[in-house]
């Protein structure tokens, strides 16, 4: 059946057909979707997982048990799940298991721009690379065949474009398939250095033979072209650019598996062909190819290594000439992103910015209290930087820690917060950390965690209680506010911020667009009271504007949280 | 045919997804190629938000560039002047004219630019502007513009009225298709 499918559900579904028994993921934009979609299928047992690192570990253990394994995760994601990755390269598999991970170049949802495609060159793992969703379907399904082949767990890579864009998809069946037999096999699977040294030398030979696979395999296949003039090597998303722009001018030979690639294909096709281009985003990772196995190529000095591509930016990159559309004279004012109305992060920085704190930040929606009018953050690095940061940023310097504080989410401390917390009650910094419990993984639009109580199926699951962890790692003044109140959240911030221990403050409150959340509504004005102060407008509130000098308050908008109401001297906001 | 290209472009929050699902169905059902590009994530909390839709007999990118839009479909009027630069020469703006104040205007360190509808007018763009909240109240939601504005854009399509109203029908929930299809009638034959 022909359906119109985002790239992440096509992968989700050709994993599921594939016969996946096991998932386990971290959500992260663009990745979370696969895992959302393939969790809707009963046959698939599926999870979210504290952070990448164990949804590695957790689904190459399904896989050592003879369950064929997925596990989901941004770019920055593999970061976190590195360790495992570079050594279950080494034991290989038992059942199949693909890792898939999103790269976002452009950023569009990330804090750095890396290109996963070196890990897995680093890791020496097959990577295949779909450049749409019916690929995204078909390289899901044919990662499992290559992962049991080779004995190799096998990265399927995404990117923005392929992941979050619909294309045409015809789906098959589900195949079911027989448990893969567990048996002991010390040699293969004990990395200790006598053994993984012995293993060494299989994942060369393994190399070897995914490069013979790679030169006749269909996944890298060449379109012929009008004019043998130009040749392009390309992959993923920047191929569908090149298509575009070029149509079927100059031949194209599209890469489906980006490591290991292929050499005498790669080498034919250059001497087929006047000059080679080749398309990539990001790092020239097939550049590197093309030049180390003796093909001049064209690549980064025409194609930047910077952002996303386009159809324009290809054709321009070929001299082609591109007509864009008109500009209206004004200046458009930029549309930044911006906490929402009733966010409770809001009453938190607020607070934050007031008293002049160094706010040592984490990754999730509350990031958005660095943008103006809070600008209430001093740095954001990855997942968990907040609080080992502020362990290093007090611990020299204990006047820094009468004026810093660390903020970090809910699902974010569960990922790699608690470590941080641990090396700060163990090493002993007067350092303080505010939770963010929004009771949810709000950023990648509402995952379950470890602590909301449900599970990624939807059913009620043990749920960890934060203030008994922190206790539990040694921190003894654990303190819950309600950010919604804003004299109490300031008063104690202050306290504890001037308290000669570590202490952790929980600022509870479940996100407002949780659909259980019941807001009373929006607030009434005495519009006529208002005298512009714009006093209110420091909280950076959607739901607020000033029109003719006075307040308005968008009614479709405005929950009802009243943290503006604190701010109004005049009694205008949030009269009975 | 060559590839068709509609931008739906709105503010993260405003509903533009849905009117970009039902296009997709559409258009699939017609026999096309199609990709449909969103933005998930960050952009989605009150950012600036554009869907790509595209089809045709073989669709490439999933995305459009500038001067390449034949229909922007704006859920807000900065966005409809944002994007401007993606339509084509002979393109056509389909805008809602309510206004939402991006934050640097409410933080007061921008001005919303006034009169961009004559002004967008006058660099010979075609423009067709209305209020799309007052008929989605009209209809029974303030949530319903997605359906107002696709109605609108409804009417650049060979399709029949019965094939859409069919596939709002098996495209929202059961409680909504009453207030949808009014929605999108409003919207088709304002």
């Amino acid at each position: 059946m022909k359906k119109l499918m985002l790239g992440n559900a096509a992968a989700a579904r050709g994993l599921y057909e594939a016969g996946c028994d096991f998932v386990s993921s971290y959500p992260g934009t663009p990745s979370t979707e696969i895992t959302e979609e393939i969790a809707k299928f009963k046959e698939v047992y599926a999870e979210w997982a504290p952070n990448e690192k164990v949804a590695v570990e957790s689904a190459f253990g399904a896989s050592f048990s003879g369950r064929r394994s997925f596990c989901g995760m941004k770019h920055v994601g593999v970061n976190v799940a590195a360790d495992p990755i570079f050594t279950i390269a080494y034991t290989g598999v038992n059942a199949g298991m693909v890792i898939g991970c999103a790269d976002d170049p452009g950023m569009h949802s990330s804090q750095n721009e890396q290109d996963s495609r070196h890990y897995a060159i680093a890791a020496k793992l097959p990577m295949l690379e779909p450049a749409d969703s019916q690929e995204s379907y078909d390289f899901a399904k044919l990662a499992y065949e290559l992962s049991e082949q080779f004995d190799v767990p096998v990265m399927l890579k995404m990117c923005t474009r392929v992941a979050h864009s619909q294309s045409v998809v015809e789906t098959g069946e589900r195949v079911e398939r027989e448990v893969v037999p567990y048996e002991k096999n010390p040699q293969k699977y004990i990395m200790m250095p006598g053994n993984a040294i012995r293993r060494h030398p299989i994942v060369e030979e393994r190399t070897k033979k995914l490069t013979e696979y790679a030169e006749t395999s269909p996944i890298n296949r060449i379109d012929e072209g009008e004019s043998n003039e130009i040749g392009v090597i390309t992959a993923s998303t920047s191929y569908q650019y090149v298509k575009e722009a070029l149509g079927d001018k100059y031949p194209v030979l599209k890469l489906g598996m980006i490591n290991p690639m292929p050499v005498k294909k790669i080498q034919d096709f250059a001497a087929s062909v006047g000059k080679v281009y080749v398309v990539e985003e990001l790092d020239p990772i097939i550049e590197t190819h093309c030049r180390n196995i003796g093909v001049d190529v064209i690549g980064k000095e025409v194609f930047s290594p910077l952002g996303e591509f386009s159809q324009n930016i290809v054709a321009k990159g070929f001299g082609l000439d591109v007509e864009e559309g008109k500009k209206v004279d004004d200046d458009i004012p930029a549309r930044p992103p911006a906490l929402c109305s009733g966010c409770p992060h809001r009453g938190v920085f607020y607070v934050l910015k007031k008293l002049k704190l160094n706010v040592l930040a984490d990754i999730g929606c509350y990031t958005l209290g660095a943008v103006p009018p809070l600008s209430a953050m001093d740095y954001t690095i990855c997942m968990g930087a907040s609080v080992s940061g502020i362990h290093g940023f007090t611990k020299l310097d204990p006047e820094k820690a009468k004026k810093s504080v660390a903020v970090i989410g809910d699902s974010t401390f569960m990922h790699s917060g608690i470590t941080g917390l641990v090396n700060i009650a163990y090493n002993e910094s007067n350092s303080t950390v505010i939770i963010l419990d929004n009771s949810i993984t709000g950023m990648t639009g509402h995952q379950q965690n470890p602590t909301t109580g449900y599970n990624l199926k939807g059913d009620p699951c043990t749920k960890i209680n934060l203030e008994d962890l922190c206790h539990a790692v040694g921190i003894k003044r654990v303190v819950v506010v309600d950010p919604y109140d804003l004299k109490e959240t300031e008063r104690v911030i202050k306290e504890e911020v001037a308290a000669e221990e570590p202490s952790v403050i929980i600022a509870r409150r479940p996100c407002a667009l949780l659909k259980y959340v019941k807001h009373p509504g929006p607030i009434r004005i005495d519009r006529d009271k208002c005298v512009g102060c714009r006093a209110c407008m420091k909280i950076g509130c959607p739901s607020l504007a000033i029109k003719d000098g006075q307040i308005t308050v968008d009614t479709t908008m405005c929950t009802g949280c009243r943290i503006c109401t604190g701010l109004c001297k005049f009694g205008v906001l949030g009269v009975e | 045919m060559s590839t068709k290209n509609i931008m739906i472009v709105g503010v993260g929050g405003q509903g533009t997804l849905l009117a970009s699902k039902l296009l997709g169905k559409m258009l699939l059902a017609a026999g096309y190629d199609v990709k449909v590009s969103e933005v998930h994530g960050m952009s989605q909390r009150g950012g600036s938000v554009v869907t790509y839709v595209r089809y045709g007999e073989k669709v490439y990118s999933p995305i459009i560039d500038k001067g390449e839009a034949d229909v922007i479909l704006s859920f807000e009027l900065l966005e409809a002047a944002r994007w401007m630069e993606y339509l084509k020469k002979d393109g056509t703006i389909i805008t809602n004219t309510r206004q939402i104040d991006p934050m640097p205007v409410l933080a007061g360190t921008a001005e919303y630019p006034s009169e961009l509808v004559s002004k967008m007018k006058d660099k010979g763009v075609k423009v067709d502007a209305f209020d799309c909240m007052a008929l989605a109240e009209e209809a029974g939601s303030s949530k319903a513009v997605n359906l107002v504005l696709l109605g609108r854009i409804s009417n650049h399509f060979d399709f029949s009225e019965e094939e859409w109203l069919k596939t709002i029908e098996t495209s929202v929930p059961e409680k909504f298709i009453e207030i949808n299809k009014k929605a999108f009638l409003l919207g088709r034959q304002y």
